[in-house]
């Protein structure tokens, strides 16, 4: 579990399975495969309810699809990226009823994409169970342009958007999933330290 | 009495000065010659004649430029000015507090007549009349929240009350000190807080968050924030520090008396009525060292905060490339005499 003393950085609780639930809604990336394997084998009554969505991403040599599915779930989905697996779990939590358990498991930025689209779909972000899984790369919105990097393992690093050199905060916004990045040269122009490898 | 109010700006040209009158009712923020953080909330009664807490919201000479800057910077970004949909109650709760405030304590600047649900609001100074339904959104040119905080000087931010935690769910804030409210939208009180030194560890916002969950309605609270600034700039947002940052790297011992300021936020909070949110004002004052040492006692009392502040803040509050400059330059306006406790001037 990655631990953190980042205040505003959330604790990830592990995949617990919610018996009381009627339906289960899994979402999965990578190494987050793992996770749902490890909460639900055994537990066949929590399969037959269990929908999962799962994009095997840099995981995809490890065929983690295939274990999901032999596991029989009631229904998988093996989604070709991040973006399309939430599109398709909007879909379903548009039409979810009273007792359906969202769960996400995997690195952090996809964790707060899927807690951000059950938000909007008006579920507590407190009842969303988490579980980090995979690499500690950061997902980095840039407080000046606002637009979000991807699988950021250094500091500081480019904008992929606009250019600007950032260092990455430790502040974390749960809404949009994502590290604060803020100019590192705008007290020095030019003068960016080297990149260092933090979150690998 | 009625205001002078002043026409200046805050940014290019940034033309913003204190009066005599307005440096003697500045908010000064030490009560003694060092300072660490505290839990310094207290009630938000009115305080002394002609002072920043004379009344529960000050309007001052800078009103109507600051206005102006908050549509400048509300034209560029309007993402400053956020609000989730459940926030709707709270956002006609402050439409409430903040007329009735400006009406009763500046009645020759503002008028409000209630008849029932119909509304006449007068703004003299920024020229507005305007009839409206409370609680019908539709018949004001803005949303609620919007259209009041362009007509009062302060940030604000709406605090949802749930799960025994604050919620910034809404806010309008174009005079921040290096914070985003787009960033932090959504947050609760911990995590909005989560950037700040020290003070986590010293149990500060544990104890003042359980404060605040039992804030009553009519009992506002408020205490005093600081930090220092380069140029009267009131927009020092994190969305445009790669622009004023370098403003940090230009203070020389010629002209540290007028570009550095000190900058104190007058924050309060009050229960609101209807949504049993909290609004959480954030009213900034800015000061320059050469008006400042006009008053000696705070001359001397800064130069000493300053000199003994704790490296941390030093660099948190982003003082760390002209706090030497600043240092030496009040240590010619301190002849090491005591001085008196308490905030105001002698």
């Amino acid at each position: 579990m990655l631990v953190s003393n980042i205040k505003s950085r959330p604790v990830y609780g592990g995949l617990k399975v919610d018996d009381a639930a009627r339906r289960h809604l899994v979402a999965a990336e990578g190494e987050g495969a793992l996770a749902a394997l490890a909460a639900f084998t055994g537990r066949p009554e929590a399969i037959a309810r269990a929908t999962v969505l799962y994009s095997p991403g840099g995981s995809a040599p490890q065929d983690h699809a295939a274990k999901l599915g032999a596991l029989g779930f009631d229904d998988l989905f093996v989604m070709p990226s991040q973006p399309t697996l939430i599109t398709r779990l909007n879909v379903i939590l548009a039409t979810a009823t009273m007792g359906a358990r969202l769960y996400a498991a995997g690195v952090e930025g996809f964790i707060g994409s899927v807690v951000a689209a059950g938000m909007a779909h008006g579920i507590d972000q407190a009842s969303i169970r988490t579980e980090h899984r995979g690499s500690l790369a950061r997902r980095v919105q840039c407080v000046h342009c606002k637009g979000m990097t991807d699988n950021v393992t250094v500091s500081p690093v480019v904008c992929s958007h606009c250019g600007i050199p950032l260092l990455v905060r430790d502040h974390f916004s749960r809404r949009l999933g994502a590290f604060q990045g803020v100019s590192i040269d705008a007290e020095t122009p030019g003068d960016v330290p080297p990149a260092e490898e933090l979150y690998a | 009495m009625t205001i002078q109010f002043k026409n200046e700006t805050f940014r290019d040209d940034f033309t913003f000065s204190n009066s005599p009158e307005a440096i003697h009712r500045f908010p000064f923020p030490f009560d003694k010659d060092q300072y660490m953080y505290a839990v310094n909330i207290e009630q938000h009664m009115p305080g002394p004649a002609k002072s920043a807490t004379e009344f529960p919201i000050d309007i001052d000479e800078h009103y109507v430029s600051e206005m102006r800057d908050r549509a400048l910077v509300l034209k560029a970004d309007p993402l400053r000015c956020q609000s989730q949909p459940h926030m709707i109650t709270a956002e006609w709760d402050l439409v409430e507090l903040l007329m009735e405030s400006m009406a009763k304590h500046y009645p020759e600047h503002f008028t409000l007549t209630r008849d029932g649900d119909r509304w006449h609001w007068i703004n003299r100074p920024l020229e507005i009349d305007q009839t409206f339904t409370f609680g019908d959104a539709a018949t004001l040119p803005l949303p609620p929240m919007e259209y009041v905080t362009r007509q009062c000087q302060g940030d604000f931010c709406l605090l949802d009350q749930r799960n025994d935690n604050l919620w910034m769910d809404a806010g309008i804030v174009t005079t921040q000190a290096d914070w985003s409210l787009d960033f932090d939208m959504g947050m609760n009180f911990m995590e909005w807080h989560g950037p700040v030194p020290l003070a986590h560890d010293m149990g500060v916002f544990d104890r003042a968050l359980k404060f605040l969950l039992n804030l009553q309605q009519g009992r506002p609270v408020r205490r005093l924030n600081w930090t220092m600034t380069v140029n009267p700039r009131l927009d020092t947002s994190p969305e445009n520090y790669h622009a004023w940052g370098i403003d940090r790297t230009t203070v020389t011992p010629e002209n540290v008396g007028d570009k550095v300021h000190l900058r104190v936020e007058l924050q309060a909070l009050w229960r609101l009525p209807r949504s049993n949110a909290i609004v959480f004002s954030i009213r900034c004052y800015l000061i320059k060292m050469e008006e400042l040492v006009t008053i000696p006692k705070w001359g001397r009392r800064l130069h000493r905060v300053l000199r003994d502040l704790p490296p941390e803040l030093v660099d948190y509050k982003g003082l760390t490339r002209f706090r030497d400059t600043t240092v030496d330059y009040l240590a010619r306006h301190d002849d090491g005499a005591p001085t008196s406790p308490g905030f105001f001037p002698d």
